[in-house]
């Protein structure tokens, strides 16, 4: 197990590497960076542009240094915790972000919690009474939840709130809080406001996670031992419990590393449409203003989170099952 | 004659008659039309059997088939505004007018500005009858930017209004701008998906056929690219095509972003099927005979599950279909003057005018359409991929 979680440690940080190095590359792509897009900002509104600034703030932020440096500088940086300079805001990184990076991970987790204990119960429902009224009925919500893009679900459903309740569901917290330091109010409201996204970022990951289980649990049910089992007459909750869900569940937990990514998406997109405390719309103004730091910052993070989810899930499916931590590498 | 008593030994004996296999095994003319049948062919009639992935595939073809003659189809031009219909609520197409059956029209507006939430409101004028016209001559158009030409499917009456989806904030007939849409936001899968398809094959043909290091290699970028949210990373890439490129270039730009990203899957697919096949008979005697790799993987190789990965390419059209609209609706993708679906949305971004006007929402419906009739003919398709087995 040890050196299972040993080489797994250490693709991990490779993996991260190498994401750090395509996440710098899609930054920089844009022509020119933040200072000259600004400057000629200025320019175009008849402002004096102040070229010592300019210069100044480009060396001290090794603008002008060769590329493979300033990436270096930049990977450094992360790992000491400095995440760069965000020049729209004139201020550190980590200071605009805020608590925006833990509100996203709340979300981000909130999701994928209320994924598994929703599709759960009804995939194995689903699975136990295949072709029954609730099963053909299930079925079809999961797939119109497939089909609905979540954003435009967002845009729906703040619609139908401003027009029935008129109040603005757009939001992660009462307004109170918005800046105010953490408290357990402030926790509390977080809390009361979270179900609105959460579903929204959810359903379309729901309904591919009770398909996918209905799927395996179907194909576990009809084989031979299950027939064995209630022919000597086990009974079917005992049944059903000791050995089919627990083969069913294996690659329920392995799914994680397709669900993390498309979670992570998507929060990304409602919170952007829905202008929620978390990255998403910050990130999209950042990308819009080549606020190159903020921007790659907040791409890095929202990677760090889907390969720290993935490992977790890994190891957890190591703790289920003894043929991944013996076996390790070589079952690819 | 018994030969136990040990007469003459019985001639060897082969009958003249020519030995016809159909005389001696009768097979029905049902069961060899079926043994006949092509790979295709069989595809076909397993795929005809599947009902829902039948009327999605229909769907999908008038759909598809619309954009091909979208300036006859759509009442309006794209940008031709009505400047005294701004966000006009949808007209209701009617038959029946004072207890009478006539030819379909629609009824005039009332117009009053309410000056207190300054909401513009429209009440059907009962009395004002616009019929229909159909087959006629309206907004002048080029077909295709190519043919002027005036001829509409439909037009509204002289001097009245057509707005079957209701107007935007500039007067735009929004049925039109959607018909308009289908042409941008339908082929964006398309070309994404050729780009992705090609990727995909070349990098897991290449990965499955020689192993080794290369496969290595190609794993783990697979692995890397897999790990990281898709969204986001488009965000960013198209954030970096610059504003000074032309429409034109940006559609371009978009799809290769969104194909660019999407190989992995279809990689994956490839690599491990190549993997079991090029140890089978037929591929090794094509090498013994000197065929070169990149023939043994196109014509040896590929074609044996071809069905398999249009399947699942066929499944990944609706993500980029969605991928492109959540893009433009957050102003990061396509721009006017270039119109999708996306674009058209982005006018539903401010919640409030949607809230006064909510038709602004209609062109989510279209995307749901289509992508659910997508993933029905995908599902479709996929189950009828192996008709041997």
């Amino acid at each position: 197990m040890l050196s299972y979680l040993g080489r797994r440690l250490l693709t991990m940080m490779l993996t991260l590497l190498a994401i750090s190095a395509l996440i710098f590359a899609i930054i920089q792509l844009p022509p020119g960076d933040y200072l000259t897009s600004h400057m000629a900002e200025l320019q175009a509104q008849g402002e004096a542009v102040a070229g010592e600034k300019i210069e100044f703030l480009r060396r001290q932020y090794g603008l002008d240094r060769p590329m493979v440096e300033q990436y270096a500088v930049w990977v450094l940086g992360l790992l000491q915790g400095d995440l760069g300079y965000s020049f729209e805001y004139n201020r550190p990184v980590s200071e605009v972000m805020g608590d925006r990076l833990l509100l996203t991970v709340v979300l981000n987790v909130a999701t994928v919690l209320f994924i598994y204990l929703v599709s759960f119960p009804i995939g194995v429902y689903s699975a136990t009474h295949q072709y029954s009224w609730g099963d053909h009925g299930l079925t079809f919500l999961g797939l119109l939840g497939l089909a609905t893009p979540n954003f435009l679900l967002a845009l729906i459903l703040m619609y139908l709130a401003n027009v029935l309740f008129g109040t603005s569901i757009g939001t992660m917290m009462d307004d109170r809080y918005v800046n105010a330091p953490w408290s357990v109010d402030k926790a509390l409201s977080v809390l009361a406001h979270l179900w609105v996204p959460v579903i929204v970022i959810g359903t379309s990951g729901t309904a591919g996670m009770i398909r996918r289980l209905r799927a395996n649990l179907l194909d576990e049910l009809q084989k031979q031992y299950v027939v064995t089992g209630r022919a000597k007459g086990l009974p079917p909750g005992r049944l059903l419990a000791k050995y089919p869900l627990r083969m069913a569940l294996n690659p329920f937990v392995a799914d994680i590393g397709n669900l993390l990514p498309n979670v992570v998406s998507g929060s990304v997109i409602v919170s952007a449409v829905m202008s929620l405390q978390t990255t998403g719309p910050m990130l999209l103004r950042a990308l819009q203003s080549q606020d190159m730091y903020l921007a790659g910052s907040f791409l890095m993070f929202l990677a760090v989170l889907t390969v720290i989810g993935m490992f977790l899930s890994d190891l957890l499916l190591a703790v289920l099952d003894p043929r991944i931590r013996l076996e390790g590498g070589t079952s690819r | 004659m018994d030969e136990r008593t040990g007469g003459d030994r019985l001639p060897h004996y082969v009958s003249d008659a020519p030995f016809e296999v159909e005389t001696v095994e009768k097979l029905t003319a049902e069961q060899e039309r079926y043994y006949l049948a092509s790979q295709w062919r069989l595809m076909w009639w397993r795929f005809r059997r599947h009902k829902v992935a039948l009327v999605a595939g229909i769907i999908l073809a008038i759909s598809y088939g619309s954009i091909l003659i979208t300036e006859f189809l759509a009442p309006y031009g794209l940008e031709s505004r009505n400047t005294g219909f701004i966000y006009a609520p949808p007209q209701a197409v009617r038959i029946v007018h004072e207890g009478r059956l006539v030819r379909p029209f629609v009824y005039g507006f009332d117009y009053r500005l309410n000056l207190e939430t300054l909401q513009r409101e429209y009440v059907a004028n009962r009395g004002e009858v616009q019929p229909i016209r159909f087959l006629c001559r309206g907004d002048p158009y080029e077909f295709w930017g190519l043919i002027p030409a005036d001829l509409h499917l439909m037009c509204p009456a002289e001097g009245g209004t057509l707005f079957l989806l209701g107007t935007d904030r500039l007067g735009r007939d929004i049925a039109s701008r959607i018909l308009y849409g289908a042409r941008i936001s339908l082929t964006v899968g398309l070309i994404g998906i050729a780009i992705s398809f090609t990727l995909g094959i070349m990098i897991g043909g290449v990965a499955g056929y020689f192993g080794g290091w290369v496969d290595s290699v190609v794993q783990r970028v697979i692995e890397i690219l897999r790990s990281l949210p898709e969204l986001p990373l488009w965000m960013a890439l198209s954030a970096a095509v610059p504003v000074t490129w032309s429409p034109l270039v940006v559609y371009f730009a978009i799809t290769i972003i969104l194909g660019l990203l999407d190989w992995p899957g279809l990689a994956r697919a490839v690599r491990s099927k190549l993997l079991a096949l090029r140890e089978e008979d037929y591929c090794v005697a094509a090498r013994l005979m000197g065929a070169r790799p990149g023939r043994i993987i196109g014509r040896h190789l590929l074609p044996n599950f071809m069905s398999h990965l249009i399947a699942s390419a066929s499944l990944s059209i609706p993500t980029m279909i969605l991928g492109e609209t959540a893009l433009s609706f957050l102003g990061l993708g396509l721009r006017p003057p270039i119109t999708s679906w996306g674009v058209l949305l982005t006018e539903a971004q401010n919640i409030e005018a949607v809230v006064l006007y909510p038709w602004l929402l209609l062109p989510m419906v279209p995307v749901i359409v289509t992508v659910l009739a997508f993933n029905f003919f995908g599902d479709g398709l996929r189950d009828a991929a192996d008709p041997y087995e």
